[in-house]
């Protein structure tokens, strides 16, 4: 073997590493893996003899199992990005994880594509494993167009991505381990609320619809219904439109944020201390 | 302070050493947790760092580590400041931290092969895990072993990038005398081969058994420095005699000449006298003597900031 490895390779067998380590912590796969298909089968469960969803008189209904797969798939973006990796890299900066590897000749690099590659193997099972559970147990039809599963590949890809960033910058947050949850969930609890995963989106009060179109994951939720909602219900959506540009406007603004951030703040251990 | 006291065996020249230390300081505000250490260790030479609680050990490991940063001084560790070492210089040692908290969801193997990955030539993971005697537990996660298996993988992940230089920060605490003594071996091993090793524990028979030399810091200086037999001095190895004088009051001599003394004391009483001891002063008295004449108490202040 050469003297010099290459990022890249130690990159991908943290990659393996890290997916491993995940499925095996009961606590992430519960709470960050499951919780978004369960969440699905709950509403669509209880809501199972309330009728169909319509964006207007006349037109095009769909099950209320129907109306939040797009909610959930965006909540399992926010849950294997944000969540995960805030909760699991300040514990990891508490119990000696991250020191131990500051003192090996493991690049940061290789580290962080570790985490992100983890994010994005255990985000896309997620998402696999709900469309495979709404179109198999719930009977939900999926899209049929490749145009729509496009659109599904770059909302779910950019979606994953700045949901990883976001979630290492938020990271620094937490002053220890234990707290970790504690700061971590409200935030990611609040914005699921407000940003039309458990709560039907053009429903809520215009200020609030607002607030929420100042973070990313409304516009995962946006992004995700113009993918499985039929094209009239574009007119629930705050502009009448689907907005798709908007939608990537935004997300790139927010992953260059969770960028920036990640970048000033990570450090292995605090040196000064 | 002379740290090049005669005898020692292994002096380091300037040039050869592979850890300098000149005026070392590390200061917490006013306080200074190490406050001008000088120090010389020689490749291939195994050195023990001993001292109390909170006398500076770890905040001075740690800035040869590169966990910390040094208020002033020059330190360098196999000829690269640490405060700048990047990760070539970080392939070339080993760390043995006090005890982690990681939750453990790799098994030994796993960890141990995943480790080995990030270093260009590492050793062998199954020698190492049998080295550390944890081959029946190399299918085991590392969680469900005991303090004492889990403190023997910590070290396994020291030495698996076959490092120049290891540091070991307290490696036996919470160990089985059995247990020290199979670690004992694995660090005579290694130190066989040519690993320099900087070792702080609070075991003076830990030091005794692997140490080429040792040094006692206490209030964050290096009071003394020495092969482990020389420490303290000549003087502190003076056999003392005490007895008891006809009236009652005790009396203690230090001599090198204890039989002598002993017999003219007998000539002088007339008889054998009461309470009669002749004491060599074992490491630990030479140790807690060192420690106490420099009325160094260990208080805390190195934990409370860290």
């Amino acid at each position: 073997m050469s003297t010099t490895l290459s990022t890249t390779t130690v990159g991908a067998s943290r990659i393996g590493y890290e997916t491993r380590s995940y499925f095996r912590s009961p606590d992430a796969v519960f709470f960050t893996f499951l919780f978004p298909v369960i969440m699905l089968g709950i509403f669509t469960a209880a809501f199972s003899s309330s009728g169909e969803i319509q964006p207007g008189p006349g037109a095009e209904g769909v099950s209320v199992g129907a109306y939040y797969l797009p909610g959930m798939l965006a909540a399992g973006l926010l849950l294997s990005g944000v969540q995960n990796l805030a909760v699991e890299i300040a514990g990891e900066k508490s119990n000696g994880t991250l020191k131990r590897l500051g003192g090996t000749p493991l690049s940061p690099v290789s580290y962080f594509m570790g985490k992100i590659g983890q994010v994005f193997v255990t985000g896309a099972l997620q998402a696999g494993l709900l469309l495979l559970v709404a179109a198999t147990v719930l009977g939900i039809a999926l899209p049929t167009t490749l145009d729509a599963w496009l659109t599904f590949a770059w909302v779910f890809v950019l979606g994953i991505t700045t949901s990883a960033l976001l979630g290492i910058a938020l990271s620094a947050l937490p002053r220890s381990g234990k707290s970790a949850t504690a700061v971590v969930i409200p935030i990611v609890l609040i914005l699921q609320f407000i940003s039309g995963v458990y709560l039907q989106f053009s429903q809520l009060p215009e200020w609030m619809q607002n607030i929420a179109s100042i973070f990313p994951l409304k516009w995962m939720a946006q992004g995700m219904r113009a993918v499985f909602l039929p094209d009239d219900f574009k007119v629930m959506e705050q502009n009448g439109e689907w907005d798709l540009g908007l939608v990537a406007i935004v997300l790139v603004a927010w992953l260059v944020v969770g960028l920036i951030v990640s970048r000033i703040t990570f450090r292995w251990i605090r040196r000064d201390a | 302070m002379d740290i090049s006291a005669p005898g020692t065996g292994t002096i380091p020249s300037d040039a050869d050493a592979a850890v300098r230390i000149r005026g070392l300081r590390k200061d917490y505000g006013r306080l200074a947790a190490v406050d001008g250490i000088d120090l010389d260790i020689a490749h291939g030479e195994t050195f023990a760092l001993l001292g109390p609680n909170g006398a500076g050990k770890s905040t001075t490991v740690e800035i040869l580590e590169g966990y910390r940063l040094r208020s002033s001084g020059e330190v360098s560790v196999l000829g690269v400041d640490p405060a700048h070492g990047n990760l070539a210089w970080k392939a070339r040692i080993g760390i043995v931290l006090q005890s982690a908290t990681e939750p453990g969801t790799a098994t030994v193997r796993e960890q141990l092969a995943h480790f080995a990955g990030f270093y260009p030539d590492p050793l062998d993971v199954d020698e190492v895990i049998a080295a550390v005697g944890l081959e029946e537990k190399a299918r085991t996660r590392v969680s469900k072993l005991s303090g004492g298996q889990r403190r023997r993988v910590d070290v396994a992940l020291g030495i698996i990038g076959r490092p120049e230089l290891l540091f070991l920060d307290e490696p036996t605490t919470g160990f089985d005398p059995e247990a020290r003594r199979e670690f004992w071996q694995l660090i005579r091993a290694l130190k066989a081969e040519g690993t320099t090793i900087l070792l702080t524990t609070h075991y003076l028979d830990e030091a005794a058994q692997l140490g080429d030399r040792a040094g006692v810091i206490l209030d964050g200086r290096l009071v003394d420095v020495g092969a482990i037999d020389e420490l303290g001095g000549a003087e502190a190895r003076v056999p003392i005699v005490r007895w008891r004088e006809a009236g009652g009051a005790l009396r203690e001599v230090r001599t090198d000449r204890p039989a002598e003394l002993v017999a003219s004391v007998v000539t002088r009483l007339g008889g054998e006298p009461e309470g009669l001891e002749v004491i060599r002063p074992s490491l630990e008295d030479i140790y807690l003597q060192l420690v106490h004449s420099a009325g160094a108490e260990a208080h805390d202040h190195e934990e409370a900031l860290a």
